[in-house]
């Protein structure tokens, strides 16, 4: 039993919040965007734009001044975050820009954004590095690496909580931890603060938040704003945080789309959104790991496991188990009255 | 201030302004990555009109005529279908489980077989999102986005499993010999029009120009195509006025499906002639563009839907001449679909206050 905890499950676990991470931003992001109001299919192309302009920006940061880069040694991984929050925050400014302030389709715009973003990354980057859309490889300094908690390993061998506290929860890099700060970070802001009870109403109903004497335009645009910076946090992880130690075509393999079933399938509420995207995490460990899975009466394929999260997804969606009821003014651009 | 605009610019100088914009966008990106966009523009139309593009240009303006179709039908009933990439995607087993299941005695049995299980397929993928709209309030759009990503691994599990061929490829086997389609060469050929012997356009083409007409009838010239336009206008009136909203959900997305599904007799059974991975290439999404930049309107599909062929022809002939990838294309459609739809606002609003004097000396008087 204890070989399983340590070995196998421990291990699922650990990777299961690896992969866990980039979706609970991104999941989190959109919900801020939907929570007021604005519907975020682009959640995808946002993470796919920022995983590019972190890997390509950490690289110049860190290549040396005679290769064209800035020599920045340790601090080149910060300008890669940096840049991804920029650039995921101008695709979400274009959001704002078509469904708040031009009342177009939001649906519309999150698609074009995905589109954009996949072509517009494999463009620059083979026209800056030539290397058929991928960024450099990252080194040391130019990428997060994994922290080792204090008593790590000390406590390593105290059964039970010692592989857990040293395989489970050390030996991350710093946006996995950043991203369950953020979890509570965003229920205060959402249940505890005027600004999230604003965010709340608008989503439900802007007209009586108009009516208060409150902007919906600049509310809708701040949470846009939020969601902007989260997405960047999601997609530099790709790139800066991951195995992958770079951008590569097409990285971000539909995750946004696997963080917007979380978020559906978590009711638009943070807490359960961790959870979601815990579970999806923990599935794509699992068939990553495992080809088939062998249920003792069946045998599951991988690709049913990749399916796993969208199909949970459908259920919920179709109220079979416990509805999921999106905020009530989404997709709606708000118009004044007059 | 319910009056509207004038036809001719609501059917002309807006989509001419929007796709004014979109290009003009382009060409900026296009100079961003150190290229002359009129050269881009050469290269582009002589990729997709020499004697051996033209047989590719036609061959994926039938996908888009296809998918464009099925996105502006349900469109008209105000449904987003973003759900083609995988209702093409499974037609395309549809059509490879009826192909490899008989040795076909002749190809138009075997279109006409080809057909039906295309759009059969197509609209089965369809009709659970549609069902669960009209039923359960679910987001059409995202059950399609989530409909997409399952279809993705379902195709990738029956090609490493039950349907692959033997050997290692992720691949059906080929399909007998009598399920071939006549290619554009032979048809042409019966006329003594020379045409490119290998070009992989073929008589699926003429099949969706047909599905246009069709479309066309169905949405202007019939009581269900009237139902469903009053549903997509106004879904209140138009149950006032007796129409079933989970009728018209149903058949405009199953309608929309079976369209979607129509393109795998081009591309498996007209081109591959066995099931590949990845068959539809992202035409499904494409249809997203080619119906906004065509209205929603059958000849405004088939026109955008050309247009769409000679940027995916003319922009392989980017990435062989000039060393950009094709992913330009993206960029220009992704363009396309943020100006003609999302950000047609922009252009529409100051087209409004000029034609209908909507500006501040209305409003004041």
């Amino acid at each position: 039993m204890m070989d399983f905890l340590s070995n196998d499950l421990l291990q699922l676990m650990d990777s299961g919040v690896r992969f866990a991470t980039p979706l609970l931003l991104a999941c989190l992001a959109g919900l801020y965007s939907e929570r007021a109001g604005i519907f975020d299919i682009g959640l995808e192309g946002k993470m796919l734009v920022a995983a590019f302009a972190a890997g390509a920006f950490s690289a110049f940061a860190g290549m040396s001044v005679a290769d064209g880069g800035w020599n920045m040694g340790g601090a080149a991984v910060w300008v890669g975050l940096g840049a991804a929050i920029v650039a995921s925050t101008i695709m979400a400014m274009i959001h704002a820009f078509a469904s708040i302030t031009l009342r177009g389709n939001q649906l519309i715009s999150g698609v074009a954004i995905n589109f954009f973003a996949a072509g517009i990354t494999v463009l620059i980057g083979q026209y800056w590095f030539k290397m058929g859309g991928q960024t450099p490889q990252l080194r040391e300094g130019q990428r997060f690496d994994p922290i080792t908690l204090p008593f790590a390993k000390s406590v390593q061998d105290v059964p039970v909580i010692g592989p857990i506290y040293h395989d489970l929860i050390s030996g991350h890099n710093i946006i996995v931890y950043l991203g369950f700060v953020i979890v509570a970070l965003t229920w205060l802001v959402l249940y505890r603060t005027r600004f999230g009870l604003r965010m709340r109403a608008v989503g439900e109903n802007p007209g009586a938040v108009d009516t208060a004497g409150i902007s919906v335009v600049k509310l809708r645009y701040s949470a846009l704003i939020v969601t902007g910076i989260l997405c960047g946090l999601a997609g530099a992880y790709l790139s800066l945080g991951t195995a992958a130690a770079g951008f590569g075509k097409d990285m971000t393999a539909g995750r946004g789309f696997i963080a917007l079933a979380a978020l559906i399938f978590a009711k638009w509420k943070p807490i359960p959104a961790m959870w979601a995207t815990l579970l999806f995490g923990l599935l794509e460990a699992v068939g990553n790991k495992y080809q088939k899975v062998d249920l003792g009466f069946m045998v599951l394929p991988g690709q049913f496991m990749q399916a796993l999260p969208y199909i949970l997804t459908v259920v919920i969606l179709a109220g079979f188990v416990g509805k999921a009821i999106p905020p009530k003014a989404g997709g709606e651009p708000y118009v004044k009255e007059r | 201030m319910n009056k509207s605009l004038p036809k001719w610019v609501d059917l002309g100088l807006i989509p001419f302004f929007t796709l004014l914009l979109a290009f003009a966008v382009s060409g900026l990106v296009v100079m961003s990555i150190g290229q002359n966009p009129i050269e881009v523009v050469k290269v582009m139309l002589q990729g997709a009109f020499n004697p051996f593009g033209i047989g590719h240009t036609l061959y994926f303006t039938t996908n888009f005529i296809f998918t464009g179709l099925a996105v502006a039908v349900a469109f008209h009933a105000r449904l987003f279908n973003i759900g083609g990439e995988g209702q093409a995607g499974v037609a395309g087993v549809g059509v490879a489980v009826v192909m490899l299941a008989f040795d076909w005695p002749h190809w138009t049995i075997a279109l006409l077989a080809g057909t039906l299980a295309a759009m059969a397929f197509g609209a089965a993928w369809a009709a659970i999102p549609a069902y669960l709209q009209a039923k359960r309030g679910s987001h059409i759009v995202i059950t399609t986005i989530m409909f997409n990503l399952i279809a993705t691994a379902l195709i990738g599990y029956l090609l490493v499993g039950p349907m692959q061929a033997e050997g290692s490829l992720p691949e059906s086997p080929s399909f007998p010999p009598g399920a071939a389609l006549p290619s554009m060469y032979e048809i042409l050929g019966w006329f003594g029009i020379p045409f490119d012997k290998f070009a992989p356009a073929n008589i699926s083409f003429f099949m969706a120009l047909i599905a246009a007409v069709f479309v066309w009838v169905l949405i202007w010239k019939s009581r269900l195509g009237y139902e469903m336009r009053a549903f997509g206008h106004s879904e209140r009136a138009a149950v006032y006025a007796g129409i079933s909203p989970l009728k018209i959900t149903m058949v405009a997305m199953l309608l929309s499906g079976a369209l979607s599904g129509m393109m795998a007799i081009n591309t498996v059974q007209g081109e591959a002639e066995r099931l590949v991975l990845g068959a539809v290439e992202g035409a499904g999404f494409i249809g997203i563009a080619v119906a906004l930049m065509g209205r929603s309107h059958p000849v405004g599909v088939v026109l955008a839907a050309f247009l769409f062929g000679i940027l995916t022809q003319g922009g392989a002939e980017l990435q062989f001449t000039l060393g950009i990838p094709a992913q330009m294309i993206t960029v220009i459609q992704a363009l396309i679909i943020m100006f003609t739809g999302s950000l047609e606002n922009m252009v529409r609003i100051p087209l409004e206050k000029l034609f209908l004097n909507t500006g501040k000396r209305g409003a004041a008087s």
